[in-house]
């Protein structure tokens, strides 16, 4: 009798989760098997839907590719870069924020206004600012050359300018949502807290590392890990700032690098593609999951 | 060890800016406090939820600062002073133990900031914090983290990080409030246990009249900001000087009965039921606690009978009268006078009749609500 009513619950929970199931299904978990099996496919052709064999000669060419490399090391030189400022600067910002009194809605609209712009033409904007043409030097080339230094080409000069810019543009993109979420972590730690901490007499650097850091660690550690992710999968930025052409600007990055073996002007090989995606998907994998390890260790919740 | 402090307010006054945009009045929780607390006491806070009392602990504490008045720690004026350097210990109402640090960790945690000449070495403050563990019986919970306590450990835990750094003055708010009834009375034991213990001079803030007389050597019952009394709870208990104080303290609560004072008798309703010598001629209120009424059949206070509970020890006949101002009159009486009523009665119109015990009842002047008929005038300061 009540094994039978059971029975009858887990039906209905099972038609209820359906709809999600199968969108996720058809969506989610096809593709993602499926990419997982083009990568595999040795020269397959999207024309004829005809492969040679099964092997990883994909997984071979995409690591011996050195457009491929470019772009690996782009990407890590990204995220290791902008995860960490980006993270201690909004931080920094966000208990600014919290502490100041009269304009904090002010300032609070101010540093989300990023979040709400366009991507692409914040990108624009920003290849302007840097540029430096023929004709004329951009906003940043004007400054740096009215406090006396050489100006530089920022968008199509050496390697470490424009990575520069795109590491700044990215940490002024990703900078408002984790402003957020951190105001919004601080102003839920419990205020006995602090006057608990005052009344022993502890000083505010203290304060901030022993009681208000482990308090919003929990979400720290989740913008340190959607901030890996995020970066790992920059493409668009990278675009806005340098242009379609990345490969010859040298500043490709992977999911870049799977555009354009999928649509760019070298493309049209969907194993390669996917090759590269799946890589990026084990890279990211491995990052998350040594994330999770540590966290458990340092995180309190 | 220990440095015994008495605490002085001084016209001690807190307003807080009105929320209010039409009312754009003050808000005065704290009004013109004069106070002198004895040094080595134990005092209770007690009054109404909106009182004032928790502001007052927090004014001596330090987290906010007076709109007027001064605070004196012994000699020493603390008015201007931060919280950390007046030497007090805060237990709070949720006890805010950090959550992310064990037991030990919390304990120490107030003594790593000492700083220059009170910096202690790392074996000086393990012992110190053993100690203050061992005082609060809490030493086998040392590596437990907060969450893993129960609230009564919980509660421990954060009297023994509020005493780790021998604080001049114990202040805790509501300190049993969350409790479950049992753990509360144990709890409130401990609390007077620690504090003859230690001696140190400890405020407590609570709202629960029984909790303050219970333990407290001093009361302070406070409504509005205004300070009413202040005496030991059974002074302040027997010679309420209004009608507030009587109501808030005693449970069950006092009865209170529209009177008329005539040449020196008390009359409620038609009867004439005591002396009030004394009294000029009024209106007033009759405050009578439960158990200044003796049952009698020729007693000269007649109600109408309700019921009779029996709760153990005590017998409350529970009755009604016109002019009370309660809708019931609850006399309490020993079980030992066990008189059979009640069997066979329904309630109906039986009349019970009570004479009064002279010093359970209290006169207060109608308007003023201010008592005229108290013994003596001691309770108010304590010597």
């Amino acid at each position: 009798m009540i094994k039978n009513k059971l029975a009858v619950y887990s039906l209905k929970g099972w038609l209820y989760l359906l709809p999600a199931i199968l969108f996720l299904g058809v969506f989610m978990v096809y593709p993602l098997i499926d990419v997982f099996v083009y990568s595999f496919e040795e020269g397959y052709n999207a024309a004829s839907q005809t492969y040679f064999g099964v092997g990883s000669y994909n997984y071979s060419y995409v690591l011996h590719d050195p457009y491929f490399l470019q772009a690996l090391k782009n990407t890590f030189i990204l995220v290791v870069i902008t995860v960490p400022l980006s993270t201690v600067i909004a931080l920094l910002i966000s208990v600014g924020l919290h502490s100041i009194g009269p304009f904090r809605e002010f300032f609070r609209t101010v540093f989300f206004l990023p979040y709400v712009t366009n991507t692409l033409a914040v990108g624009l904007v920003f290849m302007i600012l840097f540029k430096k043409s023929a004709y004329s030097d951009g906003l940043v080339n004007l400054l740096i050359m009215w406090f006396g230094g050489e100006s530089v080409d920022f968008i199509d000069g050496p390697y470490w300018a424009k990575m520069f810019v795109l590491c700044f543009y990215t940490i002024w993109v990703v900078m408002p949502f984790k402003i957020l979420i951190l105001t919004g972590a601080l102003s839920n730690v419990n205020k006995e807290y602090y006057n608990a901490a005052k009344v022993d007499g502890t000083s505010k650097f203290r304060t901030f590392m022993r009681i208000t850091l482990p308090m919003i660690s929990p979400m720290v550690f989740y913008l340190i890990i959607t901030g890996f992710i995020g970066a790992f999968k920059a493409y668009s930025d990278v675009v806005a700032l340098f242009g379609t052409d990345l490969n010859a600007a040298g500043m490709n990055t992977i999911v870049g690098y799977v555009y354009d073996m999928l649509y760019g002007d070298s493309g049209g090989y969907p194993s390669y593609a996917s090759a590269a995606a799946i890589l990026l998907f084990a890279i990211v994998l491995t990052i998350t999951c040594i994330n999770l390890l540590f966290s458990k260790k340092k995180v309190y919740d | 060890m220990v440095t015994r402090m008495k605490v002085v307010l001084q016209n001690l006054t807190k307003k807080f800016p009105s929320r209010d945009r039409k009312n754009r009045q003050d808000v005065t929780a704290v009004n013109n406090f004069n106070f002198e607390i004895p040094d080595g006491k134990l005092i209770g806070l007690l009054g109404p939820s909106g009182c004032g009392k928790s502001t007052t602990l927090n004014l001596i504490s330090g987290l906010i600062k007076p709109t007027e008045g001064k605070i004196f720690f012994g000699e020493e004026d603390v008015t201007g002073l931060a919280p950390e350097h007046r030497g007090i210990g805060l237990v709070f109402q949720n006890y805010a133990l950090y959550p992310h640090l064990t037991v030990r960790q919390n304990i120490l945690f107030p003594l790593q900031n000492l700083k220059g000449k009170d910096k202690l070495s790392k074996t000086q403050m393990l012992e110190r914090t053993n100690e203050a563990a061992r005082l609060v019986q809490i030493s086998e919970l040392m590596e437990r983290k907060p969450k893993e306590l129960s609230g009564g450990q919980q509660q421990r835990v954060a009297i023994a990080r509020a005493l780790v750094k021998m604080p001049k003055v114990l202040l805790l708010d509501e300190p049993l409030s969350n409790l479950d009834a049992r753990l509360r009375l144990q709890t409130r034991e401990e609390i007077k246990r620690i504090q003859k213990e230690t001696k140190i001079t400890t405020i407590f803030v609570t709202h629960d009249q029984e909790e303050a007389m219970s333990i407290s050597d001093m009361i302070i019952v406070m409504k509005d900001g205004i300070v009413q009394q202040i005496g030991k709870p059974q002074e302040v208990y027997d010679n309420p000087v209004n009608l507030f104080v009587a109501k808030f303290l005693g449970t069950p609560p006092v009865n209170v009965f529209n009177g008329q004072v005539k040449n020196g008798r008390l009359y409620i309703g038609q009867e004439d039921v005591m002396d009030a010598v004394g009294c000029p001629d009024a209106e007033v209120y009759a405050g009578i606690r439960p158990e200044g009424f003796i049952l009698d059949e020729k007693g000269s206070l007649g109600c109408k009978l309700k019921g009779v509970e029996v709760m153990g020890r005590d017998i409350s006949i529970v009755s009604s009268h016109t002019a009370s101002l309660n809708t019931t009159v609850r006399a309490l009486i020993g079980t030992e006078n066990r008189v059979d009523m009640g069997a066979g009665h329904n309630g109906g119109d039986i009349l019970v009749r009570f004479n009064l015990v002279p010093h359970k009842v209290f006169l207060f002047d109608k308007n003023t609500e201010f008592c005229l008929s108290r013994e003596g005038g001691s309770s108010g300061r304590l010597s």
